[in-house]
């Protein structure tokens, strides 16, 4: 849905997974950012009635771009940047609670 | 003299004054229910919404019975709320657990489980004391720290604000009048009549119950009872909502059904205080951490202090004013366990007449040092 | 535990300009921002964008540039800035706990200044939580940090400076609007003419405006004033906006739709505090009570910028400054007499500065059905609590936002009420007949943000050796 504005001196690429898939991102991407040039659609699906949410208001505020990073539930992806090998999946309703801890 | 006539007038929207509104109601009283406004202190808020038997009863004779009566009658009493005004409340009954992490709090606690078997005789108590891996067996997330604890199938829970809400509904149905923003500044007694004045209103009645938790002790002052509460705060966690993940509550974490976890509780003598401090809602977490290591990674997302209504031997205090007949004042910290004895048992008696007879072992006069 | 002379939340125009008179002062002083680089949301990514990304420098314009003197100054300021620090935590006595990089600590600070700026006011309309709606504030962060604009069809809709500003911003970038659906009804224009004389005095804002409106109509984006009845069309994205206009309902297909209706102030930190608050009727939203040194009612904790009401990037600034002169001589370290001579300019420049806002306040006011949206209308995005639902409350006795969060969690899920707070208040207000300052708001408490239970738990083992 969005697409960058060429005139950055390119930081470097770095790759990062969404969904199982690689995705080519930038050093200092949001997160949100890197999975909003990839269409990534809906972020998370509500814990409520399983609403698909995407980012509202990127600064912090509305809590609807959550995925799983790295395995941990329920993270801002507009306040978190990317990082090469990052793991990113959707949130699917309430965080998991992992009887192993 | 003007002002608006009712059989009863119940001070006190909460859980307690809700339940004997509703009771008194369904004894063919018209009753009004006055309440605070946005910001009462509203001890359920700070409820886990146990119903619970176990551990309760000493050193109060009557409390243990009453409080197994009250778990008996809710059944009845959850699928009466839900069918009446079709709002879930979430009640269940299938037993709960008190988890220790330390031998010391383990033996402690098999002893005060003893002594209530005692107490309670032939009715049995039927509380078990479980190790390490009789716990596993229901509950196999719980961490090496936890060395053992108790079980008792009569415990249950509900949601306690869904409870407060299916409460007024019911109370509005069978006619009781909701007054919210109601502080009530004033009461007088002459005979039989009661007039209660809240700003520019006069409400009356020739019943007058007060269950307006810690405002009992002031409130009290106006009917010639002395009312023995005072606050003990609480700090409960609530975390963000999670998959299902412990369906059996138990005393200091506890899944709701909407997926949110409530951790619990402190017990701190801050007087009127309902803040909070990182110092006890670090204890809760690292508690919590120990007893069930899974819920690290979980969020918390509100913290907040809530003041028990406490008395001075922990047990309910029911009394009928002697210099005004016709007035009582109900306190006590069990709310929900005794919301179905409070809305079946009490305010039957008290729309009948029958309540000195019945409740004589719960007045306050039992901590008059003249009496021992 | 850590201390400091003065902690400052927020490393905005308001929090820089503190920083970095304060330093100057010689105080001791903690900056902590939730961001990783300073600038606030305005000049957010400034370093970034000076450094490596001329042209998107160069649409952003000068009023942002001008962002890049205070991230200078604070680069070489004396300040202990703590980037990528979510504050969840003040006591009254000013203890401050904050989360940094997974872990949490304290912080002891003699006085506190909050200068954590605005939030975009929540626009609840229909369709209002489908992928692909966002604010427009959301819209220019892209643009600002990321470097992103669009390159689907976006609508932008709603009203106020912030949405026109994009919009040229958009078009500069080469991705202009597919259509800009402008809220403003046409007696607002009437009401608000009356203060353009007071705003002739902030005569630069103005002209900004016109050559906005200029620019936008040159370049033929087309344009729809006084609409009503907004509506995002959609199943599980969005794909149009669908709306009254001219007696006729349009929709015009996107898959982007950026709303707007203007900022409000963020009053996490004073609520959490117990502030004092009033009701702003002419910005319609509560703000902390403050005095002519921008402090609060709570001893030691000042709010400079628009967290204290909405007077734009600028007014921050010079708010900074004087609520910083005014800490110092608190803390001895200005006297009175030379507090007040170096503040004396800086009110003139606030009160220019204020000019601009009745006519903006007035013209840019949200529309009713923004404000108290229809029954089916979600209001609580967390929690999915739909206007109807708080409406029903209200009528079973629920008298204010406390007991509606008790019995709808409205407010309850992660955003804490941050999106809900206001039209959950509004619609209270509305349906028991009584003014917003009857109502009141949601009681905050801590964690501000959600925290993890690790974190919790090892603050807890921190301290213990300590005591």
């Amino acid at each position: 849905m969005f697409r960058r504005i060429d005139d950055a001196v390119r930081p470097a690429g770095i790759t990062i997974w969404f969904e199982g898939q690689s995705l080519h991102a930038q050093a200092g991407d949001s997160l949100a950012a890197a999975l909003l040039i990839h269409d990534a659609g809906a972020f998370r699906t509500t814990p409520v009635s399983g609403a698909p949410r995407a980012p509202y208001c990127l600064m912090g505020v509305c809590f609807d771009c959550l995925v799983e990073v790295d395995g941990v539930p329920n993270r801002q992806a507009c306040m978190i940047e990317v990082r090469d090998g990052m793991q990113v999946r959707r949130q699917h309703g309430p965080a998991g609670v992992a009887d192993d801890g | 003299m003007g002002g608006t006539a009712h059989d009863a007038i119940v001070v006190g929207g909460g859980l307690v004054g809700s339940a004997i509104a509703l009771g008194l109601a369904d004894a063919g009283l018209s009753v009004t229910l006055l309440d605070e406004g946005d910001v009462a202190l509203r001890a359920s808020r700070g409820n886990f919404g146990l119903v619970w038997v176990q551990g309760k009863g000493l050193p109060l004779d009557g409390y243990a019975p009453w409080t197994r009566r009250s778990s008996d009658l809710w059944p009845d009493f959850a699928d009466r709320l839900t069918g009446e005004t079709g709002r879930e409340i979430d009640y269940q009954r299938q037993g709960g657990f008190h988890l220790c992490l330390n031998e010391e709090e383990l033996q402690a606690r098999a002893l005060l489980i003893k002594r209530l078997h005692n107490q309670a005789g032939p009715d049995g108590y039927d509380c078990r004391v479980l190790d390490r891996d009789d716990l596993r067996q229901s509950l196999p997330g719980i961490g090496d720290a936890v060395v053992g604890g108790t079980f008792c199938p009569y415990d249950g829970c509900v949601n306690p604000l869904a409870l407060l809400q299916a409460l007024h509904a019911a109370g509005q149905k069978c006619g009781v009048t909701y007054l919210p923003g109601r502080r009530v500044d004033r009461i007088e007694g002459s005979g039989t009549c009661f007039a209660v004045r809240s700003g520019a209103e006069i409400h009356r009645a020739d019943r007058l119950v007060l269950a307006a938790g810690l405002a009992n002790r002031p409130l009290g002052a106006w009917i010639g009872l002395d009312v023995p509460v005072s606050p003990e705060r609480g700090q409960v966690l609530v975390t963000e909502r999670a998959q299902p993940w412990l369906d059996l509550p138990t005393t200091y974490v506890r899944q709701m059904k909407e997926g949110s976890v409530l951790l619990g509780d402190s017990h701190e003598d801050v007087g009127f205080d309902t803040g909070t401090t990182v110092a006890v809602t670090g204890d809760i977490a690292t508690r919590a951490l120990r007893t069930f290591p899974a819920l690290a990674h979980l969020r918390v997302v509100r913290t907040w202090g809530a003041l028990r209504v406490m008395t001075p031997d922990g047990c309910p205090v029911y009394d009928e004013s002697d210099a005004h007949p016709g007035a009582y004042a109900v306190s006590c910290h069990s709310g929900v366990t005794l919301a179905a004895a409070h809305a079946n048992v009490l305010a039957p008696a008290i729309a009948d007449g029958s309540f000195r007879n019945i409740f004589a072992g719960f007045t306050g006069r039992r901590f008059d040092v003249s009496a021992h | 535990m850590d201390s400091a002379d003065v902690a400052i939340i927020g490393a905005g125009p308001a929090g820089l300009a503190a920083a970095e008179t304060l330093a100057a002062a010689g105080a001791s002083v903690v900056l902590l921002d939730e961001q990783q680089m300073p600038g606030g949301q305005i000049y957010r990514g400034i370093e970034a964008v000076q450094a490596l990304r001329r042209q998107t420098l160069s649409l952003l314009g000068s009023d942002y540039a001008a962002g890049a003197t205070l991230a200078k100054a604070l680069r070489n300021a004396p300040v202990d800035y703590q980037p990528g620090s979510m504050v969840w935590d003040v006591s009254r006595d000013l203890v401050i706990h904050y989360s940094r990089e997974g872990r949490s600590q304290g912080l002891h600070a003699r006085h506190l200044l909050i200068a954590s700026g605005a939030l975009e006011r929540p626009v609840p309309i229909p369709g209002w939580t489908l992928p692909g709606v966002m604010t427009v504030g959301a819209l220019q962060i892209l643009l600002k940090s990321d470097g992103l604009v669009p390159r689907v069809p976006l609508v932008l809709a709603g009203s106020g400076p912030l949405l026109l500003l994009l919009a040229v911003q958009l078009l500069k970038a080469g991705a202009p609007p597919a259509a800009i659906v402008e809220t403003v009804p046409r007696r607002a224009y009437r009401s608000a003419a009356r203060h353009v004389p007071r705003a002739l005095q902030g005569w630069r804002s103005l002209m900004k405006g016109r050559r906005w409106i200029r620019t936008l109509t040159h370049a033929g984006v087309p344009w729809y004033r006084g609409c009503t009845n907004l509506r995002v069309e959609g199943a599980d994205r969005a794909t149009g906006l669908a709306f009254h206009h001219a007696g006729r309902t349009e929709t015009i297909a996107a898959d982007v739709i950026g709303l707007h209706q203007g900022v409000v102030p963020n009053v996490q930190l004073t609520r959490l505090l117990d502030c004092e608050h009033v009701w702003d009727a002419s910005q319609r939203c509560f703000r902390p009570r403050l005095d002519d040194w921008l402090a609060t009612t709570v001893d030691g904790v000042s709010v400079a910028g628009d967290g204290g009401g909405i007077f734009g990037a600028v007014a921050a600034e010079w708010q900074g400054r004087l609520a910083g002169l005014n800490i110092a001589h608190r803390l001895d370290r200005l006297p009175s007499a030379e507090r007040d001579r170096q503040a004396a300019p800086m009110r003139a420049a606030l009160a220019r500065e204020r000019t601009v806002r009745p006519l903006l306040d007035t013209l840019y006011q949200p529309p009713p059905d923004v404000l108290r949206p229809a029954d089916e209308v979600v209001v609580c995005r967390c929690e999915e609590v739909s206007a109807g639902r708080i409406r029903e409350a209200v009528r079973l006795g629920c008298s204010g936002p406390n007991q509606a969060k008790s019995f709808l969690r409205c407010g309850m899920g992660p955003c804490q009420g941050r999106i809900c707070g206001l039209p959950v208040a509004e619609i209270i207000a509305e349906t028991r007949g009584v003014d917003l300052d009857d109502v009141g708001y949601y009681r905050i408490r801590p964690p501000l943000k959600p925290l993890p239970l690790m974190e919790l738990a090892g603050l807890a083992a921190d301290n213990d050796p300590a005591q």
